[in-house]
């Protein structure tokens, strides 16, 4: 206790060390914007914007909430199982919130509500392909998962194939998969802060970010990263619907008026309610496809997402939690709707928040992710601006709480305790090792979020997405349903997966044209998942029926054993009770 | 578990017709949720014209806007369906099938 006591408020020390350098910069340019003529201010245009207080404020409240929430936490947190599953003790409704906070990502609020005010339309096929994931993974795995795994979705995989191969596997594609989404929220995070306070430059935003992760997850494990994403969750359902809310009260609750509106402002007009693909983009079938299939099978791939199933006390509660969180989810994603055509009305051609009026009614100031959050200041001025801007703040926290845990997890329970320690590594020896990877995953995003600030990051998705969808879901599924699986099929499987994503990513438009700057890509489309996971279940199943091995057919043998326990949840890892 | 009891399940008679009929069900929900979503796809990819029309001569609302919310608010609806049916049925038959098993 009193060891814990001592780390935390060291900890805290040197966050606040970190806040305080931030604060220094922040006191520092505000008094040269303040004391200086106005010639010197014209000179510096970040000090011309007045500091957000009203952000800053309920930032810092929230900061001072989970922080409370994370020292309670740590104080219970004392085994593998409080550590990685909380306990098993959270309940199907806290779950569904935890869900909805871990999933919902600035990258989706801001994100979707900035596609919809740029195409109209097209934002909702993000919306859809974002939420049919969630009912795919109730019926096929959210029971199952919980019935036979205990940290990590490489356990359920691993249940009757050989350890070693399996995880490692499970590890690398998990382990890419989250770094790059680190990477995503973190160049996110730099970017929204730095806009929405440019007091505070994009390297501080991060390392504030890297910091308060770092703490949140190390002491507090999965029982202050559930209650980080419920909070979150709840922060920013409310927003989102006061802010749709205000939109509809200013169209007088009328959608047919709300969108009229929006087609006489936006200077495409009514190509925003006819374009089925980026205004300006060529139609092109095979990508909207390909985009389909990745959005929804990749949303039942995704490491930090399947993690939380470990959490619930029983199949049960794992149920319910799917069904509460796809609700959350679906309603969130309506009302983003709502809030970018409301941007649309509210925000485009207004002079207060357009870049530069006379070129474009659009661009506006600091980027293309703003329209939510200038929405905000439109109906509710500073004080609704600034609980927005925390409330996107504190989604990136969730987030990134749940990735690094994910990814310290894969690290830890699946390299370390299972591979390298054959499974014999001490409870108290994994949770440490465990915590040291949260730190380097935390330095890494942090450093990763720095290198990347310059970097066209467009392709985060389709690479995390593709990965998730093409080699954790199948091989998942695979497992699960498939008695002819052998470690020969998954294994061969996985890294068709995560060579054919990576590998057709590299050369498509996005890395190849876009990034690398190659001329016309080799591989034609965004997304490849729709030639990497047919691919994937073939080798899987061709190098399964060829697997004459002993080992491969004790492996067929052991699904009986498997199905009992997955469908019955005899055996199941229990809820720990304190 | 004890390779006694496992063995008692798998010869119980309701535990065959468990498994049968949850995977019935998951893999059912699961083709109508998929070919629902990719109806509402492959109209994008291959018939534009009629995602993109209103849904009536003074509307600017397409079509593809209702069929998208559409999704959205059955995939919620079909998500409750399992779960009221899992309930409801399945639970109590795991139930009877272990308590039994472990006598």
């Amino acid at each position: 206790m009193k060891k814990l006591n001592t780390l935390f408020f060291g900890m805290l020390t040197i966050l606040a060390s970190g806040l305080s350098h931030a604060a220094d910069t922040v006191a520092s340019s505000v008094a040269s914007a303040v004391a200086p003529a106005s010639a010197v201010v014209a000179a510096t245009p970040a000090a011309e914007v007045p500091l957000n207080w009203h952000a800053i404020i309920m930032f810092l409240l929230f900061v001072g909430v989970t922080l409370i929430i994370t020292y309670w936490a740590a104080t219970r947190t004392k085994t593998a199982s409080d550590f990685y599953a909380a306990g098993r003790g959270v309940t199907g409704f806290q779950n569904g919130m935890a869900i909805a906070g871990d999933y919902m990502s600035a990258a989706s609020f801001l994100g979707i509500a900035a596609l919809v005010y740029m195409n109209g339309f097209y934002g909702l096929i993000f919306s859809v392909g974002w939420l049919v994931g969630w009912p795919i993974i109730l019926f096929l795995v959210a029971e199952r998962l919980r019935n036979l795994g205990k940290y990590t979705y490489a356990d359920v995989v691993s249940f009757r194939l050989q350890q070693g191969p399996i995880r490692v596997m499970a590890a690398v594609s998990s382990l890419i998969v989250v770094i790059w989404y680190l990477i995503g929220q973190a160049v996110g995070a730099g970017q929204l802060l730095h806009t929405l306070v440019p007091q505070i430059s994009y390297r501080e935003a991060i390392v504030v970010v890297g910091a308060l992760i770092i703490v949140y997850v190390t002491f507090g494990g999965m029982k202050a990263t559930t209650w980080v994403q419920i909070i979150k969750a709840g922060l920013l359902l409310g927003g989102a619907t006061l802010m749709a809310f205000g939109v509809m009260a200013h169209e007088g609750f009328s959608f047919e008026k709300l969108f009229s509106d929006a087609v006489a402002i936006h200077p495409k007009h009514l190509d925003i309610m006819k374009s089925v693909v980026p205004i300006g983009a060529k139609a092109n079938p095979i990508e909207s496809i390909s985009l389909g299939l990745t959005l929804m099978f990749g949303t039942a791939g995704l490491p930090h997402i399947l993690m939380r199933f470990f959490t619930v006390t029983d199949a049960k509660a794992a149920r319910k939690s799917v069904l509460y969180g796809t609700c959350f989810i679906g309603f969130f994603y309506i009302l983003t709707f709502i809030i970018g055509f409301g941007a649309i009305v509210l925000v485009a051609n207004q002079p207060a928040y357009v870049a530069d009026i006379s070129k474009s009614i659009l661009t506006l100031k600091g980027g293309g992710s703003m329209p939510a959050v200038y929405l905000s200041h439109a109906i509710g001025g500073d004080f609704f601006l600034g609980f927005i801007a925390a409330v996107a703040f504190a989604t990136i926290l969730a987030v990134v709480s749940g990735l690094t845990l994910a990814g310290a997890s894969a690290l830890s329970h699946d390299i370390y305790a299972s591979v390298i320690k054959k499974g014999k590594a001490s409870e108290k020896d994994e949770v440490w090792v465990s915590k040291m990877c949260v730190i380097g995953l935390g330095v890494i995003a942090v450093l990763l979020g720095i290198a990347f600030e310059k970097q066209n990051v467009a392709y985060i998705v389709a690479l995390t997405f593709s990965i998730a969808a093409c080699t954790n879901f199948p091989v998942l599924v695979l497992s699960i349903f498939w008695r002819g699986l052998t470690t020969r099929g998954a294994v061969m499987g996985g890294y068709t997966g995560i060579i054919g994503s990576i590998g057709l990513l590299i050369i498509g438009p996005t890395v190849w044209t876009k990034v690398l700057g190659m001329g016309p890509a080799i591989f034609p489309y965004d997304f490849p998942t729709f030639v990497v996971l047919p691919t994937v279940l073939i080798v899987a199943y061709i190098a399964s029926v060829t697997d004459s091995s002993e080992r491969g057919k004790k492996e067929r043998e052991a699904y009986d054993a498997q199905l009992i326990r997955a469908e019955t949840g005899l055996g199941a890892e229990a809820a720990s009770v304190h | 578990m004890s390779l006694l009891i496992a063995s008692k399940i798998q010869s119980h008679p309701k535990y065959l017709l468990l498994v049968s009929q949850r995977d019935t069900l998951s893999w059912t929900l699961s083709a109508i949720v998929f070919c629902m979503y990719f109806g509402f796809i492959l109209l994008i990819a291959f018939a534009p014209g009629i995602i993109t029309q209103p849904i009536s001569d003074n509307s600017v609302v397409p079509l593809g806007m209702l069929l998208g919310v559409g999704v959205i608010i059955a995939s919620a609806v079909l998500t409750g369906v399992y779960v009221f049916r899992a309930n409801g049925t399945f639970d109590p038959i795991v139930e009877e099938i272990v308590r039994e098993a472990s006598k």
